[in-house]
């Protein structure tokens, strides 16, 4: 048994301080975006999920240059970049890629900027790495509290806005009936999927984020039709996945003679990944089931067949 | 300005502008932005992949945007689109990042794959960029009346016996030539700052689509030949002024556009001056 266990855990796992953080922030990331990546995959927002990533990111290097924090450059370009998207046109079907395209083109554009500023005056290393692909182990252990209370003002707006956030999800026309705010409501989940993905990118890397945004989510969508039991399942795989990602990349600095880890983003994407393929099989049977349940909680992919 | 090496940057710009006026036009016809950005960003992983081998860059770019384009056609086939688009994204960068873990590569270089290093391009390189393109451009041209056809009317394609699947896969197969073309030289960032930005413009300025096209090549060159002039003049990136310029185009046409539609909703046909 305890051999198993060391090979399973390489020696040192338990006890280093970077996989302690990489545990704690990866599960909190985790959470939070599983949670929020529900409702983005339902709402067919998976681009502008992925895009804030981008604009928050622009907004990390240009603090780095100002020398402001980090966090506030994150989530700050970040609702801003939320804010114009809804405004130029994210709400309609037809314009929101459109609009998710221009915020993110201008924000690519400063980033560009930014990187080569920062290159040039020569204040750090590694800055483009960083913003693109960020690390996971990186992160040091005094964003811990950062991230916590901007994932519970995440989580905690979505939280307030559940209700008729679902239904004007499910059915924009329905909740615009019965008096639902639509546009108000879907200014105020952007806003919570700004900070949520600002805050994953700043801590894990905009791979990452985009990752336990989509991934988890997606793989539960096809798992069940339930909405509680869909957020229950997409936070269950991406702590898991995270997890698991870490630890997979702790050991692989013992496997070979390289000795050279693989990034912990590369092992969570793909455990990720193959989750997402493994549940197409048994989503499809779950689908099928579930058919007669339809017409009490319909999905929105029922609405973009429509719409298409 | 216009000598030596500068001559160089000139004719690619020329070459990637055309290309990504004329496909970037299908991308926001069809609202394919996201797998417009998704391809080249994740064909950089390929350019990692090659030069941890060791082979051209132009082979690992253009082997990771096909894959890419594939996977998403593939993907997108059994599940919802944008999700598809996303997880082969992340799979691809992932992968990217496996390899630079495995290399030694310079900052710089990264750099300059994501965000284009035009004024650093060679005479050896202008020929394959040209071929690149012009197989990208027939690819269009081949593909035009069904590709149009279900971009606009899809109900109508399916009618008339047009596979929209397969189309689609066309489709991206030519949006994955375009970032073989385009990356090396404006980045794979910034090609799709260059696809959305002067495509939808053009399509705010006019519904017909041959004039659409052309303006969108026009908006295109005129955008990266004033990057580049301005990048010349205040040596900063080239790839923020495409970035911005992009956008500039977006919003005058957008507001063109509504300037046109509240002028004509004040003076519906000929005004008769009444005293």
């Amino acid at each position: 048994m305890h051999q198993i266990l060391t090979a399973v855990f390489e020696p040192g796992f338990f006890g280093s301080a970077q996989v302690h953080v990489a545990v704690t922030i990866g599960g909190i990331v985790a959470v939070v975006s599983a949670v929020v990546g529900v409702f983005t995959v339902m709402r067919g927002q998976s681009f502008a999920g992925h895009s804030l990533g981008d604009v928050s990111a622009a907004g990390g290097s240009g603090a780095l240059l100002i020398g402001l924090s980090p966090v506030a450059g994150f989530v700050g370009l970040g609702a801003v970049g939320a804010a114009v998207m809804d405004l130029i046109g994210v709400q309609r079907l037809r314009g929101r890629d459109l609009a998710t395209g221009i915020v993110l083109g201008a924000a690519i554009g400063l980033s560009a900027l930014f990187l080569y500023l920062t290159a040039t005056t020569g204040a750090t290393t590694g800055a483009t790495q960083q913003v693109l692909f960020g690390s996971i182990f990186t992160t040091s252990s005094g964003t811990v509290p950062v991230v916590s209370i901007l994932g519970a003002v995440s989580l905690a707006a979505i939280a307030v806005i559940y209700r008729p956030l679902l239904l004007s999800t499910v059915s924009p026309d329905i909740a615009a009936a019965r008096g639902v705010p639509v546009r108000l409501v879907g200014v105020a989940y952007m806003l919570a999927l700004a900070v949520s993905v600002g805050l994953s990118s700043l801590a894990i890397g905009a791979i990452l984020s985009t990752a336990l945004l989509i991934g988890p989510a997606a793989t539960a969508l096809r798992l069940t039709r339930r909405m509680a039991a869909a957020l229950g399942v997409a936070c269950l795989i991406g702590v898991l996945a995270t997890w698991l990602g870490v630890l997979l990349s702790y050991d692989s600095y013992h496997w070979g003679s390289s000795h050279l880890s693989l990034p912990v983003s590369f092992f969570i994407v793909a455990v990720i990944f193959v989750t997402y393929l493994g549940s197409g099989a048994a989503g499809s049977r779950a689908a099928r089931a579930a058919t007669r349940h339809r017409a009490s909680i319909t999905p929105a992919a029922q609405h973009e067949d429509i719409a298409a | 300005m216009f000598t030596g090496f500068m001559m160089n940057a000139w004719t690619t710009a020329t070459i990637v502008a055309v290309v990504a006026g004329v496909v970037g036009y299908f991308v926001v016809l069809r609202g394919s932005a996201f797998p417009a950005h998704a391809i080249p960003k994740g064909a950089f992983a390929g350019a990692a992949a090659a030069s941890l081998l060791g082979i051209s860059t132009l082979i690992g770019l253009a082997v990771f945007s096909l894959l890419g384009a594939l996977g998403i056609g593939t993907l997108g086939r059994r599940g919802r689109h944008d999700v598809a688009t996303a997880l082969a994204l992340v799979m691809m960068l992932a992968l990217g990042a496996a390899f630079l873990s495995r290399t030694t590569e310079y900052e710089p270089e990264i750099y300059s794959l994501l965000f284009g290093e035009i004024l650093g391009v060679s005479t050896s390189e202008i020929l394959p960029v040209a071929a690149l393109a012009i197989a990208c451009i027939a690819a269009v041209a081949v593909i035009y009346r069904p590709l149009m056809l279900s971009s606009v009317v899809p109900e109508v394609a399916e009618a008339r016996g047009i596979r929209s699947h397969r189309i689609e896969m066309c489709f991206l197969v030519v949006v994955a030539l375009a970032t073989a073309v385009t990356v090396p030289v404006v980045g794979a960032l910034l090609i799709f700052s260059l696809m959305i930005g002067p495509p939808a413009a053009a399509r705010s300025l006019t519904s017909r689509p041959l004039l659409a096209m052309v303006l969108s090549v026009g908006i295109a060159l005129v955008t990266v030949w004033a990057a580049i002039a301005l990048s010349y003049q205040y040596n900063w990136p080239v790839g923020f002024f495409v970035g911005m310029l992009g956008a500039l185009s977006y919003g005058v046409g957008r507001g063109w556009a509504a300037w046109r539609r509240t002028r004509s909703a004040i003076t519906p046909g000929p005004v008769v001056q009444q005293h």
